[in-house]
């Protein structure tokens, strides 16, 4: 696909900035200075100023001189890039690789981007309108270098669109600073005559660079599409995104709704087109006052079913707030893993589809009823009852060791042991009766006892000594000793378990 | 002629109800003759849900294991279970037949217990869902007896000390308690044996048997087969 670069130039970028705050500034003439060596000298100007012949770089003095009226704000440092931080982020609508061009502008990669606006015109035209409607005095182009629509949408005077090829005829009749080359540099050409780029675009680099240095042949090279510039995008480009702009402002559930499955099909093509499934998705819309609204899914399994994917993520739609109007959709999926990977994992006693079906509705209780909810167990190699088994994430997950069949255990296990009351004979019999909540149970079948230590590795304390009792009526319970009998007190006694 | 007429129209109407005629191949067996002659077509009914009383802890845990043996029973060729409850013990599940690894375990949260068991019992891919709800009306139970008319899940509902005993759709209503344990000539405590009441049963006759459990499977025991004592079980025999 031909490369393609937006330009944006703010002209009065901080006075624009400082109107959109305050606008009774408007029909003043205003001035922006910062100190500059013991002086305070004009940084930005408004348009006003700049009709009434006051520039940047005027020192403060000289121009209140002329004109006694002139209103003067200081120039907050640092300022600059903050706001075209902000807009580059608001530029992310028109194309996901936005980069700040520092002191005043943004660099686009419209690349395969214009088509969705209906085309280069329209697109340059929405830009423009939107910022101007912002606040903010631009001038954009749109060519195949970065170097050729920046220096088109500075200086050029013919037209904003330069198609891929014509960089050369565009850039000629322009002067050598659309190059953004160095004032040192620029004053040299100057001295030699060059004043249109035409002058120097048939000299030898070698000859360039011996008169002018290395940076001039570079940015020749770049602007004429024979070197890479590299762009250093606000937002790091995430491979799976999927944008949807509205033609209009959208504030309804269906609205969102058509959005987003509009997008989920348009990713879940790709996906399975790949044979990947996404195991995470952000579903993010950009409303019009420039907040930005998201909710975002987790997968059991990668998954690129849009019918799933689009009942859990409508379980959240009414977490957006559009506001006033959300004008562009964009769904993100952040982390993609091969599908087909997971299938050849299946237990051997599973169908293929089975386990898609049943990570679905795994999917489906966790976004109703909170993360990581349900919970499959598989053997730990631990004796101590608490940590015999452990929570696994995976569905697929194979154990690694067997159940243990041979010591019973309790089909019901108390989270905290209970403690009761008992009466047994000493030294290793089991008790011949228990009380527990006010009640007494008789024992009259028993096994055990089984010692169960405690793992000195992981915890300290006493051992306990399991006996598996009956009760007069069948019912069978788990109770345990905790440690020796001593000279001083009897050990405690818990109950921990129900047996079927 | 006529009793095959009224054999075939009999079946018709089970059918209509939800009771299909179980292929060779979707039958299971749970090893218990006279259990199996309550219910209708001499079939323990599944793809239907299934719920069980239990008053105390330890009527809990006794139906959690009749549950699970039955489970898996059902799950014998394969096929996941889901698991509404607490405090099940992974390990435990292993003498009833059911590899631990296949069972989902899910806490039952406040409000959506319903919705959850509800979303369970429509996926095809599972083959036994359990859930720990107190209450059920008639309408939630219709509800989620559709579910499993299409799906063909069973499901098990252990109903702890419930409000109401009001009707549910539910295809039978049990209740399990402990027996003293069977005798095996070793000291020490034999083999878990239940008293398993069939207090009702959709087109079925209720029943009461005491059954242990061996490590071979359900076994019955010589103990009188008694119908449920009380007669406030209205059955609706057809």
């Amino acid at each position: 696909m031909v490369s393609r670069f937006v330009s944006i130039w703010f002209r009065y970028l901080e006075a624009d900035h400082l109107l959109i705050r305050e606008p009774e500034l408007k029909d003043k003439v205003f001035v922006l200075a910062g100190p500059d060596r013991g002086r305070m000298v004009i940084r930005e100007v408004n348009d006003k100023a700049e009709a009434q012949g006051i520039f940047p770089g005027t020192v403060v003095a000289d121009a209140k001189a002329v004109m006694p009226s002139l209103l003067i704000s200081d120039q907050e440092p640092g300022q600059v890039l903050e706001i075209l931080n902000e807009l580059a982020e608001w530029c992310i609508r028109y194309t996901p690789v936005v980069a700040v061009d520092p002191p005043d502008g943004l660099i686009l990669d419209a690349t395969g981007c214009a088509h969705l606006w209906g085309g280069e015109h329209a697109y340059l035209k929405d830009i423009g309108q939107k910022l101007k409607a912002k606040g903010y005095h631009i001038r954009a182009a749109i060519a195949g270098t970065v170097g050729v629509a920046w220096a088109v949408a500075r200086y050029g005077q013919v037209t904003p669109l330069i198609a891929s090829g014509e960089e050369a005829y565009a850039i000629a009749p322009l002067p050598p600073a659309a190059l953004r080359l160095e004032p040192p540099v620029l004053e040299k050409m100057q001295k030699v005559g060059f004043s249109r780029i035409s002058h120097f675009l048939g000299i030898p680099a070698s000859v360039l660079r011996r008169r002018f240095g290395q940076p001039c042949v570079t940015r020749l090279r770049q602007a004429l599409g024979n070197a890479y510039e590299h762009i250093e995008p606000v937002r790091p480009v995430e491979p799976y995104q999927e944008r949807l702009p509205c033609v209009e402002p959208v504030r309804t559930r269906t609205a969102i709704e058509i959005a987003l499955k509009t997008l989920l099909e348009m990713l879940c093509i790709r996906l399975a087109r790949e044979n990947n499934g996404l195991r995470k998705a952000i579903f993010q819309a950009y409303r019009m006052d420039g907040k930005i609204e998201e909710v975002s899914i987790g997968t059991y399994a990668p998954s690129c079913n849009v019918n799933h994917l689009f009942r859990l993520l409508s379980l959240k739609i009414s977490n957006i707030r559009p506001a006033l109007g959300i004008e562009l959709f964009v769904l993100t999926a952040p982390q993609v893993e091969e599908a087909g990977r997971q299938q050849e994992a299946l237990w051997s006693y599973t169908g293929d589809n089975d386990l898609t079906e049943i990570a679905e509705l795994l999917d489906r209780l966790n976004e109703r009823a909170g993360n990581n909810i349900v919970k499959r167990y598989l053997a730990d190699e631990h004796y101590w009852p608490e940590r015999a088994y452990k929570p696994v994430a995976s569905l697929t997950e194979k154990p690694v060791t067997t159940w243990p069949v041979t010591r019973p255990r309790p089909i019901r296990l108390l989270p905290v042991p209970k403690q009761i009351q008992v009466s047994a004979p000493i030294p290793d019999y089991p008790p011949m009766l228990f009380r527990y909540k006010e009640k007494v149970y008789k024992i009259v079948k028993a096994d055990g006892p089984e010692r169960i230590e405690q793992e000195w590795w992981l915890q300290h304390g006493l051992h306990r000594d399991y006996y598996i009792v009956e009760d007069e009526k069948g019912s069978r319970y788990w109770i345990f000793r905790l440690g020796h009998y001593q000279q001083t007190g009897s050990p405690e006694w818990y109950l921990h378990g129900f047996f079927a | 002629m006529k009793s095959e007429l009224v054999e075939r129209l009999k079946k018709e109407i089970l059918a209509m109800e939800g009771f299909c005629t179980p292929t060779v191949n979707s039958k299971v067996h749970f090893g218990i003759k006279t259990l199996e002659k309550a219910f209708p077509n001499h079939v323990f009914p599944t793809g239907a849900i299934h719920e069980m009383m239990c008053a105390t802890p330890e009527d809990a845990a006794v139906s959690s294991g009749f549950a699970a043996a039955l489970a898996g029973r059902i799950m014998n060729d394969g096929g996941m279970c889901l698991w509404l409850g607490q405090e099940i013990s992974p390990p435990a599940l292993r003498f009833f037949g059911i590899a631990p690894e296949k069972v989902l375990f899910v806490p039952p949260v406040e409000k959506q217990a319903l919705w959850m068991i509800e979303e369970a019992l429509k996926c095809r891919s599972l083959k036994v869902v359990i859930g720990e709800i107190k209450e059920l009306n008639l309408t939630e139970s219709r509800r989620l007896q559709l579910a499993v008319e299409e799906s063909r899940v069973t499901g098990f509902f252990l109903r702890h000390n419930p409000r109401s005993l009001s009707n549910t759709a539910a295809v039978a209503r049990w209740r399990v308690t402990a027996l003293p344990s069977t005798e095996t000539g070793i000291p020490g405590i034999g083999y878990y044996s239940w008293k398993v009441e069939l207090l009702k049963v959709r087109n079925g006759i209720p029943g009461c048997w005491h059954i242990a459990w061996a490590p071979t499977g359900f076994a019955e025991q010589a103990a009188p087969v008694t119908h449920p004592s009380k007669a406030v079980h209205h059955i609706k025999t057809a």
